[in-house]
């Protein structure tokens, strides 16, 4: 598989030292082939605005089919803003703007007759906070497929949440307690809950904010793992500040600087040869 | 020197104090070479008019609040046959301060109240010089205190803090004792009602004719007290009244706070406040003079009886005065829910009322339940709507169409007019206000309670 082959990838230090010059004038085209074979989702020249203010400049990017792809950079440079535009949880922001186009199945989802309610339900989303409401696990899971009107009895039900935990990989520690509320579960828990939730509604794409930000190592690493198990079935974006998580999960990576995508390509290469400077200071760590 | 203008020149003297010790500090300490004071001049300034000031301030009015008993004491004793009147002394005392405050009285009363008076008059005409000059000089000995021990060694930082620890606690403790005050009176005076009429009879009586005979040649009923029609029309009005703010209220908070564009919430919050700022008494005329005649016409067209005061009109009107109330406390909690659950939700699809529906009222509810219940005892405690929209007849009944009356509204009509103070009547008043006072508590309790533990859910 993938994931453990980039486990393997070399890590940022083993890279050539370049000296940062003082350029002002630094080019922010995107370097690198944002196309990908076979794409779930397409981002076609996007712009973001945030009233008066831009916080995504001409973002060209797909998300590939049964494949990972993450987005890196610094805080601020609108990397949040882009995945809230492909699930249209913008919308939700009073003076937020979206320009351009995001295609699903060669669709714009920004398209006039395009009910944002459907279209959450085939692009889910998991937060950097665990959110889990204040219902019982069960609950928590059974939320979506009871809303989208899934299931006819409460046999299905039960399938579903209980499927939905297993591939979470969280059944084995709940299966005893499924009517206890959610939000008495820890961190890592309430975050796989939240993806459990977030599949039990068998989404096509799946979006992750900084999903493992407030977990400790050993949940980071299920939740990783998870990740590897679900690109089988799911399209996958996922925000990160951990170039290692980057590089484990990911097949496609895309660098963010300022609202503009810098650089996008096979993770492999962006982290053993950027070809722009910025990406470069960036996983050198000189920057950010 | 009339006390009034003793106290204004007790408070400059305290300001002058304070200016001067400040300066003072300065001085001292320029002539001492003190580079760093332990604490700002404003300190020892404050910490002067403090040791010169408190102590006369306080013999100012330690005296004011026991003048009256004191003199008092002074003219009884001096009268003539003071042994033999104890029995009348509270009325004898009542025609003393009669006399004294008012002429007409004066011109009125006996040769013995006249004598009293004039002399209540003379001794506190010495008393207000003796205490001009026991203040000022209280504050003379604590000035050279000042001199002598305020030196820039003291910490009046410190010092100044604990006064101000201090003067805070006396503010709450006067408070809480306040309340305990007024709780026991009104148990004290409750108490002697039961003596009259046993507290069975009030809680469970079905019969409310608190008329009395008061002098033996009346013909009146001898009073009934059963408080149960008044419980009921009580509740009775005030369910009407959370019939109308608790949909409403709770309505147009989850509008406001979900569904409003912030044009609209900035302009409608405003507006509702301004409901809330409504006097009750002109809602009880809009109840009174508006929406009972309405109804009643209402009732003719489609064949109801609505009785000219009703239940109804009063418990509608009073619901408009609540929702609010009901309004602000739910938008509260609704706003409270935290902003992830709400994206949690939509991202997964849910529509806005979904959302609203599944997520984020259960989250809220327990502290909207709270909110209500604050209402409900907001709207059993109100009086001016029933007193004009109610009525005053003590109907047994759970038909809102006719007239009944509320704790609160007894209550009033118990102690309007000449009473005599100790009748059963009077009583009566207590034993209710008690009995209101406890369930309204109750009702607090809970919903304090209630709050109190959703708000630990986020935290
Ligand atoms: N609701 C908002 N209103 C106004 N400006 C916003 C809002 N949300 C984000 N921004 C601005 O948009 C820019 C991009 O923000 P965004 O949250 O997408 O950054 P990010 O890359 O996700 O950062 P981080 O790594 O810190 O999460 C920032 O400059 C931010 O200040
Ligand atoms: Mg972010």
């Amino acid at each position: 598989m993938d994931t453990t082959e980039a486990l393997d990838m070399p890590i940022p230090d083993q890279l050539e030292e370049t000296v940062i010059s003082g350029k002002k004038d630094i080019d922010l085209t995107t370097v690198g082939d944002y196309t990908t074979e076979n794409p779930r989702m397409k981002i076609r020249d996007v712009n973001v605005f945030y009233g008066a203010k831009q916080a995504v400049f001409d973002v060209n990017l797909d998300i590939g089919s049964n494949s990972v792809v993450s987005m890196i950079g610094p805080s601020g440079c609108g990397k949040t803003t882009l995945l809230r535009c492909l699930n249209r949880m913008n919308d939700t922001i009073d003076g937020c703007r979206v320009e351009g186009r995001v295609e699903m199945d060669g669709k714009n989802v920004y398209a006039r007759k395009v009910d944002p309610v459907l279209l959450r339900a085939r692009v889910g989303m998991v937060f950097q906070k665990p959110n889990p409401f204040p219902k019982s696990i069960f609950d928590n899971v059974a939320y979506g497929p009871r809303i989208h009107g899934l299931v006819r009895d409460r046999t299905d039900l039960e399938e579903i949440v209980h499927t939905s935990l297993e591939r979470a990989g969280l059944l084995d520690e709940v299966k005893d307690r499924l009517d206890q509320p959610g939000t008495g579960l820890s961190g890592g828990q309430q975050q796989r809950l939240c993806i459990a939730r977030a599949i039990a509604v068998s989404p096509e794409v799946i979006l992750m904010d900084e999903p493992c930000s407030a977990l400790d190592p050993i949940a980071t690493a299920r939740i990783e793992e998870l990740i590897g198990e679900l690109r089988k079935n799911f399209s996958i974006a996922i925000v990160t500040h951990s170039m290692q998580q980057a590089a484990r999960v990911s097949q496609r990576t895309a660098y963010f600087h300022l609202g503009y995508l810098v650089e996008v390509g096979p993770t492999k290469d962006i982290f053993t040869m950027p070809k722009h400077q910025l990406t470069e200071e960036y996983i050198t760590g000189r920057f950010g | 020197m009339s006390p009034l203008f003793l106290i204004f020149i007790l408070l400059a003297l305290s300001s002058a104090a304070y200016f001067f010790s400040q300066r003072r500090m300065l001085r001292q300490t320029r002539d001492a070479n003190i580079t760093r004071l332990n604490s700002l001049p404003e300190h020892f300034g404050m910490l002067g008019a403090i040791w010169a000031g408190a102590p006369a301030l306080l013999v100012y009015f330690l005296w004011l609040i026991f003048e009256g008993d004191i003199l008092m004491g002074q003219v009884l004793a001096i009268l003539p046959d003071a042994e033999s009147m104890a029995a009348t002394r509270e009325l004898l005392i009542g025609d003393i301060r009669n006399a004294i405050n008012n002429p007409i009285s004066y011109q009125m009363a006996s040769e013995e109240v006249r004598m009293a008076a004039d002399r209540y008059r003379e001794l506190s005409q010495t008393a207000s010089i003796a205490l001009a000059a026991a203040c000022l000089s209280v504050f003379a000995i604590c000035s050279a205190l000042v001199l002598k021990f305020l030196t820039p060694r003291v910490r009046a930082r410190i010092q100044i803090e604990k006064f101000v620890r201090g003067f805070l606690l006396l503010c709450s403790t006067l408070a809480i004792f306040t309340t305990i005050g007024i709780v026991l009176s009104v148990l004290f005076e409750a108490s002697r009602f039961f003596q009259t009429v046993p507290i069975t009879e009030f809680l469970f009586g079905l019969d409310w004719s608190p008329q009395m005979a008061i002098r033996e040649d009346q013909v009146g009923s001898s009073g009934a007290f059963g408080a149960v029609p008044l419980f009921v029309g009580t509740l009775l009005i005030s369910f009407v009244a959370m019939l109308v703010a608790a949909p409403i209220g709770l309505m147009s908070a989850i509008y406001l706070s979900e569904y409003a564009p912030s044009k609209v919430r900035t302009a409608a919050k405003p507006l509702l406040e301004i409901l809330a700022g409504v006097p009750t008494v002109v809602y009880g005329f809009f109840a009174a003079i508006v929406v009972s005649p309405a109804l009643r016409g209402f009732g003719a067209t489609i064949g109801l009886d609505v009785a000219s005061e009703s239940a109804l009109a009063a418990g509608l009107v009073m619901g408009i005065m609540i929702i609010p109330f009901v309004s602000s406390l739910s938008d509260d909690v609704i706003a409270a829910v935290p902003q992830a659950m709400r994206d949690g939700s939509l991202g997964m699809g849910a529509t806005h009322s979904e959302t609203m529906r599944r997520v984020i009222l259960p989250a809220a509810l327990p502290g909207i339940i709270g909110g209500l219940l604050l209402a409900i005892s907001r709207a059993i405690g109100e009086t001016m709507i029933v007193v004009m929209a109610a009525g005053l007849s003590a109907n047994l009944t759970a038909n809102p169409l006719e007239a009944v009356t509320t704790v609160t509204v007894q209550i009033v009509t118990l102690l309007v007019g000449d009473q005599e103070f100790d009748s059963p009547k009077t009583l009566a008043a207590f034993a209710l206000g008690l009995t209101l006072f406890f369930v309204t508590l109750v009702l607090n309790f809970i919903a304090l309670y209630v709050v109190r533990k959703y708000r630990e859910q986020y935290e």
